[in-house]
């Protein structure tokens, strides 16, 4: 983790504050909870947490990937509702064996992200514009196979969203939850323990320099994107599990909620700065917003967004004083 | 992020530096490099479409004092969506992007549809509709709220120097629960008829809400030709600090082209609540932002800022709105458009991307050596 730490502060610069503000923010909202609301404070509640959320987690650390490359990447969303229903269309009209569809569906996100990287670096292309497009394609093809929803009754799919292993003391996680953990796990590695960690951080810092360097820059924004291509079709399998249907409607708007959480992780939205580790703060400050108006009961559901929205705004607001106090001024 | 690859030299439309005495190049020549060539042969492509499969799609007649055709039909519903990309054309001008614009329209519906709101009463054995606000204080309200809406995008933007994807998405994201909030999670009724002149009503027989988009359109041309308004517009969209360097006030105006754009998306707002006559806070203006953008692109406005046209951002809306009937008048599912969509996107961007248009013509070049 030191080789993180000097890449995080180049200049001598503090740009921690981001990520030790997402952490107290996120300590806070818990110490909150746990003192107005009786029962916050059970295990179960937390590992709720992270079943209700494990799909947005790993869209999330994929989109985290991206965002330290300096792009963005708008079509996760649209990817994992395509995800859910190719899943559910071939297991369920197909009776294709699920060890099969699912292999398939992942390596379908890699090259569909794969692809729009190639677009974005072959052609110099605009990653928003190029994501945007392929956002319309995925959700369009999720209609082309069905406009309807597809619910689905097979045993080894319903028994893997059904199965929780026992944590002790009558607490029990999801087996999506655990696999979004084991992602986040490994992702932690690949951003802070591999060459290509490295690359993608040298990339969001400065393209130019790191093609002066001889970073292999084409072949890394490629790989990002079909990182996150990657995430978003796991996420769409988490997020079968999670609601056993395929339908075009489902996860609109999650690649808002994807960024929100990077940003609210206190990644830096021009590149280069950041931690993986950030992202997972963002995702549970999400849920555990939801989780306390819930709790609360009073508060309708629409407060959620305005919250979002408001907490995304602190933290632009805290990067740019951040970024303003190690006076880089790269951004334009 | 976004404008880190915009390279010099990549500004693909701007017309090369020709030696100084060029000679004249035939008409056609020049007629092939009007920037709206193209937008203006995919319309007339699309159009030859509908028409083929919709013999009715030329017919226009006159039908209880006003016109009725498919071409009306078209013109009418591509309005707000033309309203919205008009405003945004100028955003992206200045190198910038506003996503909160659907935001912004359905918080402006829910602001009217709330404060028109409408009941029927009888008086004196007559039914009259009375609003809960006079209209044009009602209609003024939404108008203002949305552009304070996109003057705070413009704050955010200009003064506290948020890239323009972030600043727009944070009203994204609150604006639509600000919207919901207005209208309590549910979809708010108007009764009161007045109202329905701005989305449904003829004025001289053609329809109010594409004479708006018409007004809109008039009144921008105006301002920005006949005044260094434009001028400004591109500096900043081509350098923002040299723009400043040079003595433009680029952040004031910055502000003031988001404001515009939240007080189109408002204007559409008007358009679209009147239209089916109720708000619906969760419904409303969803992927305008994208619709929008994509007006913009096709129109021939380059993402990168500086140049742009208003005639190719209109001539985009139509495009958009004739694909869409021509999809309906093909009679494949109307789920289809997206695909369709996106193949559109991606045609348009390749096309603009000088890269592309290079690896094409150095592909061109090889195979005509080699025969």
């Amino acid at each position: 983790m030191s080789a993180v730490l000097a890449l995080k502060a180049p200049g001598g610069g503090l740009r921690i504050p981001p990520v030790v503000a997402s952490v107290a923010l996120l300590l806070a909202m818990v110490a909150y909870g746990g003192t107005m609301y009786t029962g916050f404070f059970s295990a179960q509640v937390f590992l709720n947490l992270l079943i209700d959320n494990a799909f947005l987690l790993v869209v999330a650390v994929g989109m985290t990937f991206v965002i330290l490359a300096g792009g963005i990447d708008l079509s996760v969303g649209s990817v994992v509702a395509l995800t859910t229903m190719v899943s559910a269309a071939l297991v369920e009209h197909h009776h294709w064996a699920p060890a099969v569809v699912v292999p398939l569906v992942l390596a379908g996100g890699a090259v569909f992200g794969m692809l729009q990287g190639w677009l974005i670096h072959r052609f110099r292309l605009q990653p928003f514009i190029v994501t945007l497009a392929g956002m319309f394609l995925a959700r369009g093809l999720c209609y082309l196979i069905s406009i309807d929803s597809i619910s689905i009754t097979e045993p080894t799919f319903t028994t893997i969203a059904q199965a929780r292993v026992p944590l002790g003391g009558g607490a029990a996680i999801s087996v999506g939850a655990l696999i979004a953990l084991a992602t986040f796990g490994l992702a932690l590695f690949v951003a802070h323990g591999t060459a290509f960690g490295r690359n993608v951080y040298a990339i969001g810092g400065n393209e130019q320099s790191a093609l002066l360097m001889g970073l292999p820059v084409g072949r890394t924004v490629v790989a990002v994107y079909a990182l996150s291509g990657f995430c978003a079709a796991l996420g769409g399998v988490l997020f079968t599990f999670y609601m056993l249907s395929g339908y075009g409607l489902h996860a609109t708007g999650l690649e808002l909620d994807a960024i929100a959480s990077v940003v609210i992780g206190g990644t830096l939205l021009s590149g280069g700065v950041g931690l993986v580790g950030g992202t997972l703060c963002g995702v549970l400050m999400l849920g555990l917003i939801q989780t306390l108006i819930t709790f609360d009961g009073t508060l309708s559901a629409w407060w959620t967004r305005i919250v979002i929205g408001a907490l995304l705004l602190a933290f632009c607001l805290l990067q740019r004083l951040t970024q303003r106090s190690s006076a880089s001024g790269i951004d334009g | 992020m976004m404008t880190g690859r915009a390279i010099p030299g990549r500004r693909a439309n701007a017309p090369a530096p020709s030696p100084a005495p060029a000679p004249r190049e035939p008409a056609w020549q020049r007629a092939a490099r009007h920037p709206l060539l193209w937008p203006l042969v995919t319309l007339a492509l699309i159009l030859a479409v509908n028409a083929s499969l919709n013999p009715g799609l030329w017919h226009l007649e006159w039908r209880n004092g006003h016109l009725y055709g498919s071409l009306i039909d078209i013109v009418n519903r591509a309005a707000p969506l033309a309203i919205v990309a008009l405003g945004m054309t100028l955003v992206i001008a200045t190198r910038g992007i506003d996503i909160s614009v659907g935001a912004v329209v359905a918080i402006s519906a829910a602001m009217a549809a709330l404060m028109v709101g409408g009941q029927l009463q009888v008086v004196n054995g007559q039914p009259v509709y009375l609003s809960r606000f006079p209209m044009w204080f009602a209609l003024a309200s939404a108008l203002a709220v949305a552009a304070a809406c996109g003057a705070w995008n413009g704050v955010l933007v200009a003064r506290a120097g948020l890239q323009p994807i972030i600043a727009t998405l944070i009203l994204m994201v609150a604006g639509r629960g600000a919207a919901q909030l207005l209208t309590g999670g549910q979809i708010i009724t108007v009764y009161y008829p007045p109202y329905f002149v701005i989305g449904n009503g003829f004025f001289l027989g053609v329809p109010v809400a594409a004479l708006v988009a018409l007004a809109v359109w008039i009144v921008m041309s105006l301002l920005l030709e006949r005044s260094a308004l434009g001028l400004f517009i591109q500096a900043i969209g081509i350098n923002p600090r040299a723009a400043r360097v040079a003595g433009v006030r680029a952040r004031t105006i910055t502000i003031c082209v988001y404001a515009f754009c939240g007080l189109c998306a408002g204007i559409a707002g008007l358009i679209v609540s009147s239209n089916v006559k109720s708000a619906d806070g969760n419904n409303a203006g969803v992927l305008m932002e994208l619709d929008a953008i994509l007006a913009v692109t096709v129109g021939g406005t380059l993402l990168t800022g500086g140049r742009f046209t208003l005639a190719g951002t209109v001539i985009g809306a139509l495009i958009i709105q004739t694909l869409t009937s021509t999809i309906y008048a093909i009679g494949v599912p109307p789920e289809i458009n997206l695909v369709v969509k996106a193949v559109v996107v991606f045609a348009v961007m390749l096309l603009q991307s000088a890269e592309f248009r290079r690896t094409v013509r150095a592909v061109a070049l090889r195979k005509g050596s080699v025969r």
